[in-house]
């Protein structure tokens, strides 16, 4: 990979939802930065590269807003450095490292160590989402102040209990007194169950523990109260059921400082996925029914949810390989976080712009970056596109460390060719 | 990249083992479908549950079972169908009942029988159960007999274990027992005929946790059995068993009118601490099977019970030791349904090795 100080990138088709451009023409990158589109390229830009990007799509580079990168703390799952390649891959520029209980992200040092350790990869960049309270134990908050000086975009109680809603107040209080925004899953834990499923019928057939919907809507509600209390915003992550919709939708409507996304699988897959208890479909929040699935794709294409991410969780293989409710919940997404998005315009749901908006401009805002768009002087994270090439998924040939996708087997239309991180080229296929 | 490794715990690069491929069967994670229960022609490789099991085959398990209930009890010699085999009982989970009868239907077809109290070994320890199961195939095995607190813990071992061994699912979380609905079965056909379709038959009690009831349900309606109901609190009612043919009913006076079989299934003492129930106490009062209740179904009805039996919780002494109880019938003939399980699904892998 030649790093040259200019780049011309020829004839693609470039898409940029932030500015609603969408035309054939050609890009001029100096350095980190994007000199310049089309007609408005300067005169006596001379480029030491140039890339014919002819039958290609320009695209702005995918900021996914979830991933579990399992550094430092599971080492055994996987590393950075191969997680942000595997990123790269598939067109995403920059990931939103969430905190767990195993890799906790509580103080600066473990910060620093995650970006230090994604700047030396050189692949994709990956922003910190720190913990909302220690150790993610629900209880007592965490320096939140030092954790936005060494950079985090949000704070974030992942999965995890909070210990109760006076608790959750003060966190959300302590979190708006540094700017740092919540990333907050609607879960009540007392209705949910380890290694469960959706309730319903198929549960009770399956003998797997039942989560109801009202596990997610019970949540959601009360923190949309706790936000009109404290006036705090809020980022839902990973929405799961139709019932969540319309409170969503309405506490947006009276002015509340309230986002959300979904994951891409969440889109596709449902509770019958789960029938012959295929541990690869064991996720949190659970597949729900083809009427939830359905009500989130509406969802998205109203605008009501903002974003759509791929709550990239890689395992080991010994992690999926136990009966179903002993097994690690979570999907290996960042390679299907792209052709899924854009199934969705297949599928009749989003328009191309849409969907490439749900995966840059918009989660850009949410995180309050000013990447995710192609305009001069933006940085130059971007990825090439080839809209033609026809290929199936084969878990084992992830790049990813983690092969736990469901999505083994299907077929997608069009792959990344090419990904520029800070006009960098970080990641090519060989012709 | 690589380079510079000194202050880092773990090396970068991706280890290849030269062994690791080759060490390792099929170990994809994935579905677990129960068709793997049948061989390509049909017969029973796996005993895992009853669902989606042709009637025909259920017939079969019955007619054989009923062969077996017809010998004298020191049947060894009359049927060493399981002669130079191996049995490994994998009970990962308390039982008395199940795994003693499934050792003496074992013992009675002339297998060799190993029973693992995993509870107390491997897996404490931390073990993963496929390497539970790997180790123990190294042994030498032909099949498995498995409980567990996971539903779904016999069909992934079926899906992960050696091709010529057979795996008989003795209970799996809440999911299924199959053997156990096939000696009730056996029971009802020995005292209401071989035609289910007139006949109406209730379970009362924890739904919600049962596996037995699941099994039983999927095996009545198989057998196109005329009316199923449950009768229990809503709290032991789980979410959507209408769509299993069912139908429920939450008074049990009325749910007992007119009934040909009654089952009682056990209550465990757990549920109170859950807020599933107040009492011991309400529950006998509002759903313990006693003699007036019982005289609401038909004069004839049977008594059943899947034990261990809570005398006094859901179900009256009187009724358990009385005319129409059958208890003890469905102990003796489970014994005789585990040994035609047993012998059906060795003599499917007999086949299976012909044909190789």
């Amino acid at each position: 990979m030649s790093d040259t100080k200019t780049r011309l990138i020829k004839n693609g088709r470039i898409i940029d939802p932030a500015s609603q451009f969408d035309q054939v023409a050609d890009i001029a990158i100096r350095k980190k930065k994007i000199v310049g589109i089309g007609s408005a390229i300067p005169k006596d830009f001379k480029a030491t590269d140039v890339i014919d990007a002819t039958n290609l799509w320009v695209l702005p580079g995918i900021i996914d807003l979830s991933a579990y990168l399992r550094e430092p703390g599971q080492e055994n799952k996987t590393r950075i450095n191969f997680e942000t390649h595997a990123a790269a891959s598939a067109g995403i520029t920059r990931i939103c490292c969430m905190p767990e209980v195993d890799s906790p992200i509580d103080g600066g040092a473990t910060v620093k160590l995650i970006k230090s350790k994604a700047k030396q990869a050189g692949y994709a960049r990956v922003s910190v989402i720190g913990s909302l309270t220690q150790g993610l134990a629900g209880e007592q908050l965490s320096h939140m102040g030092s954790l936005k000086y060494v950079g985090c975009v949000g704070v974030s109680q992942g999965h995890e209990k909070i210990k109760d809603l006076a608790t959750l107040r003060k966190a959300m209080e302590y979190a708006g007194t540094f700017e740092l925004p919540l990333f907050l899953h609607p879960i009540e834990h007392s209705l949910t169950a380890k290694g469960g499923m959706h309730e319903g019928a198929l549960s009770t057939r399956l003998g797997l523990a039942p989560i109801p919907a009202a596990s997610e809507t019970i949540a959601l509600a009360q923190i949309i109260a706790l936000v009109e209390l404290t006036n705090t915003p809020v980022h839902f992550c990973r929405l799961s059921c139709a019932a969540s919709i319309p409170l969503l939708k309405a506490a947006k409507e009276r002015g509340l400082p309230i986002t959300a996304d979904v994951a891409a699988h969440q889109l596709f897959l449902t509770e019958m996925d789960v029938a012959d208890y295929n541990p690869l479909c064991h996720t949190i929040p659970p597949l729900r029914t083809m009427a939830d699935r359905d009500a989130l794709r509406q969802a998205v294409a109203d605008g009501v949810i903002d974003a759509i991410c791929s709550d990239h969780q890689p395992h080991e293989v010994d992690a999926k390989l136990a009966p179903f409710e002993e097994t690690s919940p979570g999907i290996s997404g960042f390679e299907t976080l792209l052709p899924l998005t854009l199934r969705l315009v297949d599928d009749g749901v989003l328009t191309e712009m849409q969907a490439v908006a749900l995966l840059t401009s918009k989660p850009a805002q949410l995180i309050n970056s000013n990447a995710g768009k192609l305009q001069a002087g933006a940085v130059a994270d971007l990825s090439l596109f080839n809209p033609q090439t026809m290929w199936q998924l084969e878990a084992k040939k992830l790049l990813s460390e983690g092969k736990n996708t469901p999505f083994s087997g299907w077929g997608f239309e069009g792959k990344t060719v090419q990904t520029f991180v800070k006009g960098k080229s970080v990641y090519c296929v060989k012709q | 990249m690589s380079k510079n490794n000194t202050s880092e715990s773990f090396p970068n690069e991706r280890i290849e083992h030269p062994l690791a491929l080759q060490s390792v069967k099929d170990s994809s994670p994935g579905p677990l479908p129960s068709s793997m229960q049948l061989t390509a022609d049909g017969k029973l490789k796996h005993f895992l549950t009853v669902e989606g099991l042709p009637p025909l085959l259920l017939e079969e398990i019955l007619d054989r079972a009923e062969q077996f209930v017809s010998l004298p009890n020191k049947a060894q010699v009359q049927a060493p169908l399981l002669r130079g085999k191996t049995v490994m009982n994998l009970f990962f989970e308390n039982s008395t009942r199940t795994r003693t009868t499934f050792e003496l239907a074992a013992k009675r077809l002339s297998a060799d029988l190993v029973n693992l109290d995993i509870r107390n070994s491997a897996t404490t320890k931390g073990e993963s159960l496929l390497d539970t199961i790997r180790n123990l195939e190294a042994m030498g095995c032909d099949m498995f007999v498995v409980r567990h607190s996971s539903s779904s813990a016999a069909h992934f071992i079926a899906r992960y274990c050696a091709p010529h061994i057979s795996v008989i699912n003795a209970g799996d979380g809440r999911h299924a027992h199959p053997t156990q609905a096939m000696l009730d079965m056996l029971t009802i056909r020995q005292f209401k005929g071989r035609d289910f379709t007139p006949l109406k038959i209730a379970i009362i009690g924890d739904i919600k946790h049962s596996r037995v009831a699941r099994s039983q349900i999927h095996a009545l309606t198989t057998l196109c059995a005329g009316e199923i109901r449950l009768i229990g609190p809503q709290t032991l009612m789980p979410e959507g068993i209408e769509n299993m043919g069912v139908t429920t009913y939450a008074n049990i006076e009325k749910g007992l009118h007119d009934i040909d079989v009654i089952i009682t299934l056990r209550l465990q003492h757990e549920r109170m601490d859950t807020a599933m129930l107040p009492s011991v106490r309400e529950f006998y009062a509002r759903y313990g099977l006693t003699q007036e209740r019982l005289e609401l179904a038909k004069k004839d009805a049977i008594v059943m019970h899947p034990g261990p039996v809570n005398r006094g919780v859901e179900i009256d002494s009187r009724v358990a030791d009385g005319a129409q109880s059958v208890i003890l019938q469905q102990v003796t003939n489970g014994i005789a349904v585990r040994m035609a399980v047993m012998s059906m699904v060795m003599s499917s892998q007999a086949a299976s090795a012909v044909e190789n």
